[in-house]
């Protein structure tokens, strides 16, 4: 249990020291305005995340959902310059084109037994081109949908705005939460993570949960991409570019094992919040500059990465005592 | 009979690896299945649990034939494996792993304490009182294989495989775990125990069958089996009477031969105690011993594969490094390993390119060979040791295993060792690459070279060996020379217990 | 032995001759050359000039890849030496230095990849995620997030400046292609890293020093990622850290696909994957003469990853090698089909 658990409680700390630090520097830091902001900057990319979670705890990874992203929110905009549907049934059509997407990656996946790191790679290029095809501007969105969206929002105490993106953001990682943790489905990605050939021993249909996790994936990425949409109130093919890298990096940050099998979506969370919280530091601080974030992400990255080759030896060397036993 | 298995035949390219076995098992009955490496063990346990699909021959369960698939099937028809390696997950807890696939739901999410609580009071049925929430992984072996077994019983329930579960285990889990199997035998489950420690065969099981070469060699009520008969059973005579006379080169008075090399007291927890071991220039040492016993561990040690921890080797110019095989190589030493595929052959390259391999690693990559001189070196070797190959470009995965295992010995041939071992030569070898294998280490003796040879054929052995070393429970427990070698006096060393 | 190597790279050859016909159909003047102020012009020699950095960091990725790797982290390495450089000339170091420190940097980041995959034992792709992740902020670092302008001819000489009239970026990856080629063919070290990237066990057992010679694989790619950085930086006479070789690093694994060399390491050509960077450049270059609009661009590369996906796929392999002996009726020969295991690169 400790093993396990180890990098979440790690990733908790580092958050909560970090905020500690950022809060002795600028008592400014701890005001709801500021959590708010937090919520609401980081809301497509928590929500992407929690996709990308999934996906690395299967063993896989997915590098389109940056593509996805950006066409997600040209799909929108056009569709909403050019055609007088609601945008809640743009919204639909949408989803349904990410998802069935993603779910046509995982069949690759599975069928040409093909690393997915290549599978998605194609289906970088395919989203990115697609989003190009549309329209090569940036095409604003007005719609009074939109609008009503935009200003939506719960004024916490201290005059923090927690939006309703914001809130998506948590909801979606609560379900993430839920689908990982307590389905059979769940069971299953954690079992795919822990070896193809075990987990099919142990009865999971490896190649409808490939399937399932790609088009989860997609899903959770056209949904970003709607938030983003909102973020913005544009659509532009080139829009979020790296975003898949940002994402991986905040699961790995969040303590799940990139080699898959072992993870919590809670702490991808924790992993997207603590990069906001470094942007938002350098903000504050004001002589800092912008780069400081990456090159503090990459430290991050490192940490951990050694930290559970590090773990991974500890529990390979000693097990449990047999104390316990009858 | 609640399992019975009529002439059951499974051919490989270039091996018959079932040749008409017939198996047998009773309701509360606990059948040993014992063999030797590529002896059909584990192809018969595949044909059972559906991982295999046979060529002939029949497998009743309660009278009804059935032919599974996938070993998913064979849960569902009744037959359970638990194998060496537990197939489970650990990074998933103790309840996830034995309630997979049949969670208890509640609103549609998993209900993780009803699931907490089925696993508890299943484990307590096995005498396990244990954390069911931490990962499986944290766990002891012997915990995960109960786990694996109360898993597969409640899946299945009628016969139960137990595949090597014991490898990984000290003496006060496998007590535990045995304790486990008497339990559900006495539910009426059939049980397969596939085992290469004699000790507990004798401990636990009813009946036994020996495999040899993918036939059944015997059955016999494991209370009128003493144990030398049943190690002649195992490692008995495969070799024509013909080969082993042609190869004998031993006779009543041994010679003196100079000194190569000196081990003292290498050793390495876990694998092998510290052994000492002289080697003449010009001698062929064998090192006997069942399976697990320790054999590989030794050679391994000896070349490097794993650093030693304890002790020292040295020659007549001083130490030598042995902390890696590159220094073992610089040293004049070679190694052809038991398991070809994995630690042997570079699959996609060429014969010419898997021949040359070591030389052209020794003399650093600044000195190339030619191609003109690798191809030379390959034809010498094609030619020399009869490696059947359509050309010498062929990538050597596609060569079957005795001309795969030539290739190897090509390559260290090549290197003109001083000493080389070889582990398991002539495995999954047909009788003709064989002999002349045998042959050639003759050949090669004669010439100067020493040579360490591990071999579970104990004909082979005493065929080639100047002197026999005895390997029991991780031990070199005897020595035997010249006059001395014969298969029952090594016979008799690996069955003497500790206690004798 | 020549008709072998030509073999080899025929696939890439044809692939290449077709896409040059197709621009050619659409755009006639496409393989005009002509002379001006003492240079050749025209759309091919503009392919060699640009196809430069996605050519060089092919060779590198490459080795990277026969090994049994990948390196994600080539794209922002160009960044970094391309900083490296601007930074030392602007500071009046001359120009000897600065290309020393940047080829320096590429070997140190190289050095860093490969002691985190060969001594830390992380998989290739986590390991060069750190440093493609990281390295973009030192980039900015080094440059203080501005772009470093500068007027060195010297170094400017690199990007634009012409030899024989040939541009020298061309020049520059046409000699690095042959030389590794060389180095790879007339020394031991083509075969000792097809050994490591097939069977790392197998080949260390046998003596080979694995270890060495993956952080040297991973140094080479560092190196051409360099060298590639220099070119890109002296071409725009400025380092742009955030753009230099941005998505330059899935360019490059990309032409090492279409080079025919298997991702799960093994054999390679170092000849195919630069035609494979040719494709790719000649693509991009088409696209653009042709009068297309440029989105055609990345459609066109997915289709083309799509299908190479299909052409090299283990699993379809196999069934078509059941299907073919089900329908000659024939088990076929003895000696057993090997088909690689599937390993994930992750």
């Amino acid at each position: 249990m400790i093993s396990r658990a180890l990098p979440l409680y790690v990733t908790i700390a580092i958050f909560l020291v970090a905020y500690a630090i950022c809060y002795a520097q600028f008592p400014a830091m701890l005001s709801t305005r500021v959590i708010g902001n937090l919520l609401t900057d980081n809301a497509y990319l928590g929500i992407v995340a929690v996709g990308m979670t999934i996906v690395i705890l299967s063993g896989g990874i997915d590098l389109s959902v940056g593509s996805v992203i950006a066409f997600s929110g040209v799909f929108i905009a056009v569709l909403l310059r050019d055609t007088g549907l609601h945008p809640i049934v743009v919204f639909a059509l949408l989803l349904a084109v990410t998802t069935t997407f993603g779910a046509l990656m995982g069949g690759f996946i599975h069928l040409l037994g093909m690393p997915p790191f290549i599978v998605t790679l194609a289906g970088m290029f395919l989203a990115r081109g697609a989003a190009y095809m549309l329209t090569i501007d940036s095409v604003p969105i007005r719609h009074a949908f939109y609008d009503a969206i935009q200003s939506s929002y719960y004024l916490m105490p201290g005059k923090g705005r927690l939006t309703l993106i914001g809130v998506l953001m948590l909801l979606s990682v609560a379900a993430g939460m839920l689908l990982a943790h307590r389905t059979r489905f769940g069971a299953s990605v954690f079992a795919l993570g822990g070896g193809e050939a075990t987990a099919r021993l142990m009865g999971v249909e490896v190649g409808r949960t490939t399937v399932l996790i790609y088009a989860f994936s997609g899903f959770m990425a056209g949904l970003s991409g709607i938030v983003f949409s909102i973020y913005t109130g544009s659509g532009y093919p080139l829009a979020t570019v790296g975003t898949e890298l940002t994402a991986i990096a905040a699961v790995v940050i969040g303590g799940t094992l990139l080699t898959g099998g072992s993870g919590y979506v809670f702490g991808t969370l924790v992993g997207v919040l603590t990069m906001g919280l470094v942007q938002t530091y350098i903000v504050f601080d004001g002589s800092l500059s912008s780069w400081w974030t990456k090159i503090v992400i990459g430290i991050l990255l490192l940490v951990f990465i050694v930290l559970q080759k590090l773990l991974l030896r500890l529990t390979q060397a000693r097990l449990a005592p047999l104390g316990a036993a009858a | 009979m609640l399992l019975s298995v009529q002439s059951l035949t499974k051919t490989f390219p270039g091996t018959r690896a079932l040749d008409g076995v017939d198996f047998e098992l009773a309701a509360g009955e606990v059948h040993a299945l014992l063999g030797e490496n590529g002896a059909g063990k584990s192809t018969l346990i595949k044909c059972l649990t559906g991982a295999y699909r046979r060529d002939a021959g029949e497998i009743r369960l309660e009278g009804a034939r059935i032919s599974p698939r996938s070993t998913s099937e064979a849960q569902e028809l009744g037959i359970g494996t638990v194998y060496q390696e537990v197939n489970l997950l650990p990074n998933l807890t103790v309840a996830q792993n034995l309630a997979f696939g049949r969670e208890p739901r509640r609103f549609g999410l998993v209900d993780g304490r009803a699931m907490r609580a089925m696993a508890r009071e299943t484990l307590m049925g096995y005498g396990l009182d244990i954390d069911v929430g931490r990962d499986l992984g944290c766990y002891s072996v012997a915990i995960q294989q109960i786990i694996a077994i109360a898993r597969a019983v409640a899946l299945s329930g009628k016969v139960l495989i137990l595949d090597e579960p014991t490898a990984s285990l000290d003496a006060r889990e496998v007590e535990m775990l045995f304790d486990v199997v008497r339990g559900l035998r006495d539910r009426g489950l059939g049980i397969v125990f596939v085992s290469h420690f004699l000790d507990q065969v004798f401990a636990l099981s009813d009946r036994v069958t020996v495999l040899r070469n993918g036939q059944k060699v015997v059955t016999e009520a494991t209370r009128d089996l003493d144990r030398v008969r049943l190690i002649e059973h195992m490692l008995g005579r495969v070799l024509e009477d013909e080969v082993v006379a042609q190869a004998a080169g031993h006779g009543a008075g041994a010679p003196i031969r100079p000194e190569l090399l000196r081990a003292e007291g290498l050793g390495r927890r876990g694998m092998i105690e510290p052994f000492d071991l002289r080697v003449g220039v010009g001698e062929v040492i064998g090192l006997a011993g069942l399976l697990g016993s320790g054999r590989t561990e030794s050679a391994e040690l000896l070349f490097g594969v794993r650093a030693a921890q304890t002790g020292t080797a040295r020659d007549a110019d001083g130490e030598i490094d042995l902390s890696s095989p590159r220094t073992a190589i610089a040293a004049g030493f070679g190694f052809a390993p038991e398991d070809r595929k994995t630690d042997g052959i570079v699959g996609d390259l060429s014969v010419r390119e898997n021949i040359a391999l070591a030389l052209q690693a020794r003399r650093g990559w600044t000195r190339p060979m030619s191609r003109a001189e690798q191809v030379r070196l390959a034809k010498d070797y094609i030619a020399r040791l009869d490696i059947r190959t359509s050309d010498a470009e062929k990538p050597v995965g596609q060569l079957s295993g005795g001309n795969q295992q030539k290739v190897i010995l090509a390559r260290w041939l090549a290197m003109n060792p001083r000493f080389l071992i070889l582990d398991e030569p002539t495995r999954g070898i047909d009788v003709g690459a064989h002999a002349e294998i045998l042959h050639l280490i003759r050949e090669l003796t004669s010439g100067g070279m020493s040579i360490l040879i591990v071999s579970s054929e104990l004909d082979e052995l005493i065929a080639v060996s100047d002197r026999v070393i005895v390997v029991r429970d991780r031990r070199h427990v005897a020595e035997l020379t010249g006059a001395e070698i014969s298969t029952e006096t090594i016979v008799r060393a690996i069955a003497e217990e500790d206690a004798a | 032995m020549m008709p072998q190597a030509l073999r080899r790279v025929l696939p890439q050859i044809l692939t290449l001759a077709a896409v040059v016909m197709l621009v050619t159909l659409v755009f006639p003047t496409f393989l005009s050359i002509s002379v001006s102020d003492g240079r050749l012009v025209g759309p091919v020699i503009d392919i060699l000039k640009r196809g430069a950095p996605i050519g060089l960091l092919a060779i590198g990725m490459t080795l990277v890849i026969a090994s049994r790797g990948i390196d994600l982290s080539v794209g922002t390495v160009m960044a970094i030496c391309g900083a490296v450089a601007a930074t030392a000339i602007v500071n009046g170091w001359g120009l000897g230095p600065a290309l020393l420190l940047a080829l320096a940097a590429g070997l140190a980041a190289g050095l860093w990849n490969g002691f985190l995959v060969a001594v830390i034992g992380i998989q290739p792709i986590v390991a060069t995620l750190i440093l493609m992740t990281a390295g973009r902020g030192i980039a900015q670092l080094i440059t203080e997030g501005r772009i470093l302008t500068f007027s060195h001819p010297g170094l400017a000489f690199l990007g634009s400046g012409s030899l024989f009239g040939i541009p020298v970026p061309a020049l520059l990856w046409l000699a690095a292609a042959i030389a590794v080629t060389l180095l790879m063919r007339r020394t031991a070290l083509g075969l000792l890293i097809e050994a490591i990237g097939v069977n790392r066990r197998a080949s260390a057992l046998a003596g080979v020093n694995a270890r060495v010679l993956l952080i040297a694989v991973y140094m080479a790619s560092g190196l051409c990622a360099a060298v590639a950085g220099l070119i890109a930086t002296a071409d725009i006479r400025g380092a742009d850290a955030n753009n230099a070789g941005l998505w330059l690093e899935l360019d490059a694994i990309l032409a090492v696909v279409i080079g025919g060399n298997s991702l799960m390491g093994g054999r390679f050509s170092i000849a195919a994957s630069v035609l494979g960077a040719l494709i790719i450049q000649t693509i991009d270059t088409g696209i653009l003469l042709a009068g297309f609009p440029s989105e055609y661009n990345l459609v066109l590369k997915a289709a083309l990853v799509i299908i190479i996906l299909i052409l090299q796929s283990p699993r379809l392999a196999a069934d078509w090698q059941l299907w073919r002996r089900s329908r000659s009726g024939l088990s076929g020969s003895h000696a057993a089909a090997t088909p690689k295991p599937k390993e994930s690169l992750r």
